[in-house]
């Protein structure tokens, strides 16, 4: 039978790592769904290799997250074992798959912030944060090297793979707002210098996302109009797909192990 | 037998060369102290702590590095040896040493350059083919077989070879 999802006392320090941890799961899970299906086999292994990065990068975010809440829960029960409800992440992270274009753009988005926060992280006063943000920001660089190759082949390539990768960009757009928001329980993080301001590295991301869809031929929606809920546990219904996969073994074989 | 007429530096010596053989099961022929994941080893009343640092963050061979480096210091008489992964400071492909970067080349994997273009967004990296030594190369993937490696090919030789991505 199901088993029942965990309570989770959500301090600002823990919300803040479960947020982050949500962010490299459900991103990983995203581009492993890629796994055997990509267009060719560089790309299936490129795929592959940068899920396995946000997995690592999960995997010590909520071993970090469970330490701090101290209640006995850890990285399994915290990606197992929460509802829809209870998960953080960025809508933006959630979205299909879609067509490799729109894997694409999402990777270009996500990478070009998560590049510029992990390199800002590695002055956390947090110790451990900062030291996951030293691993984090390297990989995030190659993430971002990968897609924006990919961007200027897209768009800058024929016809219809133009036509597509515009499309995802207009599709996405208004889920990128979402990264660079903060609520109250962040703002106290950001005051004692544990977290950074997203919103300070906004005109860095915007210059080079802006830089690659102009070398790609394409071009950024006019529309600052943004979507979002994700961090405070309001997901698209895309979401709740995700997890009944991620999740049905723990839940159909409570505390099952091999 | 671990006995008290060792004295611990003689102990951590010990603990760290049966540490230091553990072979990353990914690339058999770099140890865990050619590729500078082995960090340390201290020796409390007879305990042995070893600590490692993973290449990249979702490194699947760190696992299977942990159970070796636990058999290698049991089968050398230290009981209940603890290894604990440490993530700061971060591990570079600097850490590689001369030693284990010729073995890469022998073994046919580039060695990772010394410094890195990662940064540049179209970066242009000049690596040498480990088969023919030729220049004249060209990246196929960013990503290759593992985390910790890209996919190249020689333009002269026509041979595809891996190389140790700079980290």
């Amino acid at each position: 039978m199901a088993v029942a999802s965990i309570q989770v006392s959500e301090t600002p320090l823990v919300l803040y790592a479960l947020r982050r941890a949500d962010d490299a799961l459900i991103l990983g899970h995203r581009l492993s769904e890629w796994c055997g299906h990509a267009p060719m086999l560089e790309e299936d292994m490129a795929l592959a290799n940068m899920g396995l990065d946000l997995l690592g990068q999960a995997r010590e975010l909520y071993s970090y997250a469970a330490k701090v809440e101290g209640k006995g829960n850890d990285e399994d029960k915290f990606a197992y074992l929460r509802d829809i409800r209870q998960y953080r992440n960025l809508l933006l992270l959630e979205q299909p798959n879609g067509d490799f274009a729109h894997t694409m753009v999402r990777q270009l988005f996500y990478a070009g912030f998560a590049d510029l926060y992990w390199r800002a992280m590695m002055k956390s006063g947090d110790a451990t944060l900062a030291a996951i943000a030293a691993k984090s920001e390297k990989e995030s660089a190659y993430h971002l090297r990968h897609s924006s190759e990919w961007m200027v082949r897209l768009g800058d390539g024929t016809e219809e793979s133009h036509a597509r990768a515009q499309a995802a960009i207009d599709d996405l757009w208004a889920y990128t707002g979402e990264m660079f928001a903060i609520d109250d329980s962040e703002r106290d993080l950001i005051d004692g210098s544990v977290a950074v301001d997203p919103a300070s590295l906004h005109p860095q991301w915007l210059k080079t996302v802006s830089d690659i869809v102009g070398e790609a031929t394409l071009a950024l929606p006019k529309s600052d109009w943004m979507q979002q809920g994700g961090r405070s546990g309001r997901h698209s219904e895309h979401l709740g797909h995700l997890l009944s996969e991620l999740q049905s073994m723990q839940r159909t074989f409570p505390r099952a192990t091999w | 037998m671990v006995t008290a007429l060792h004295n611990d530096a003689e102990l951590r010596q010990r603990a760290w060369n049966a540490a230091a053989e553990v072979v990353d099961p990914e690339i058999p022929v770099l140890t865990i102290a050619d590729l500078g994941v082995l960090r340390d080893v201290t020796v409390t009343d007879g305990r042995v702590e070893v600590a490692i640092t993973p290449t990249y963050s979702g490194c699947p061979a760190m696992n299977m590095i942990r159970v070796e480096i636990e058999l290698a210091l049991e089968r050398e008489g230290f009981r209940n040896p603890e290894v604990r992964t440490v993530l700061s400071p971060a591990w570079t492909t600097d850490w590689m040493s001369d030693d284990g970067r010729r073995k890469l080349r022998e073994y046919g994997i580039a060695p990772p350059l010394a410094s890195s273009s990662r940064r540049a967004l179209f970066g242009v990296e000049q690596v040498a083919c480990p088969q023919c030594g030729s220049g004249n190369t060209e990246v196929l993937s960013e990503f290759g077989s593992t985390s910790c490696k890209a996919l190249w090919r020689c333009k002269s030789c026509r041979e595809p070879f891996d190389y140790f991505k700079c980290h």
